[in-house]
């Protein structure tokens, strides 16, 4: 069974190298596509025995991800796991998050911050922003998950092969969600911990998914 | 009012001319030729006789011509804006597709 880990990086040069370090003793496949960095991360990157795909221009997380899953399949991968490489989630978490998908239980698997209380969430996103996140994800879209938002999931193969990322953006993690369940994949959510180095996305970053969102499907 | 409408006059066939240079180098369709030297020709029509847009604003049941004007503007401007966004989508998704290619091509391992 081959996995394979994609992790997105722009500009991650602070905290990449422990992730990396924390993941090579592990038995994936290690995929990191760096978004056109400015900072040292590719150089980083190069002194682990992993993949490296470089964005020639700056994509964003959805861009970069797909080039991950393309890359993957290409290479043979039976299940796929995105991760962050901020160093936010835990490398020993994929096998709990993978094992569902491994043993065909679900063709999906989505990592929520809510199922337990592990994460120290800043107040503010716990309250205000995830609950409209969850909304607008219900109304829009259709998606019954408790962390629409959660950028730590493991696809199956063939979920990989049917969902074409479009957003390039952080609208992503909806557009992945919503086409999942329209595809009715088997779907599982399963505890995580996130660690907050600093705030994440604000409140702009999530009014920005909402408009990417709004106006992917005015296109449509 | 002449001295505008001379203005305004020498402006469209200046435009005119361009559109015209703009076909016979191939770098505009003749559909799209059409319709701008239509309108272009609609602007000096407006300029020259204005009761025109009176006319036309009555029998669409609008008060005034200046008003019908401004509703064909704002249309018109919401038109095009929509179609450059499509095209800009279009283009970021083009740019996207060549980005990736390029990664995967050259893809580095130790």
């Amino acid at each position: 069974m081959k996995i394979f880990v994609v992790i997105p990086a722009w500009n991650e040069a602070k905290r990449i190298r422990q992730v990396l370090q924390s993941l090579i003793s592990l038995p994936y496949e290690v995929v990191v596509v760096d978004d056109a960095s400015t900072d040292e991360t590719a150089e980083i990157v190069r002194e682990f025995p992993v993949y490296l795909l470089r964005h020639r221009l700056n994509r964003d997380q959805g861009a970069a991800l797909q080039t991950g899953n393309d890359f993957a399949l290409s290479h043979g991968a039976d299940v796929i796991v995105h991760f962050d490489a901020d160093g936010q989630f835990l490398v020993e978490e994929i096998k709990d998050l993978a094992q569902p998908v491994i043993d065909g239980v679900c063709d999906v698997v989505f990592g929520s911050r809510f199922l337990e209380k592990k994460s120290k969430m800043p107040w503010f996103k716990k309250n205000i922003m995830f609950p409209i996140a969850r909304l607008v994800n219900r109304i829009l879209l259709g998606i019954k998950l408790t962390d629409p938002q959660s950028g730590f999931r493991v696809l199956s193969r063939q979920v990989a092969e049917a969902i074409i990322i479009e957003q390039d953006g952080k609208a992503h993690c909806s557009e992945i969600a919503a086409k999942v369940f329209e595809h009715k994949f088997k779907v599982k959510e399963v505890p995580m911990t996130v660690i907050y180095h600093e705030f994440g996305q604000g409140l702009s970053g999530g009014i920005k998914i909402v408009k990417d969102l709004i106006f992917s499907k005015l296109l449509k | 009012m002449i001295f505008l409408q001379s203005v305004v006059t020498l402006f469209i066939i200046v435009i005119l001319f361009k559109l015209f240079r703009q076909r016979q180098s191939g770098k505009l369709s003749l559909g799209a030729f059409i319709f701008w030297f239509i309108l272009w020709l609609l602007v000096a029509v407006v300029f020259w006789q204005p009761e025109t847009t009176s006319y036309m604003a009555n029998r669409l049941g609008i008060g005034r011509g200046a008003d019908l004007a401004v509703y064909l503007s704002i249309l018109a401007i919401f038109y095009l804006l929509f179609r450059i966004f499509v095209r800009l989508n279009k283009i970021d998704a083009e740019i996207t597709k060549v980005v990736r290619k390029d990664a995967i091509k050259n893809v580095e391992k130790k």
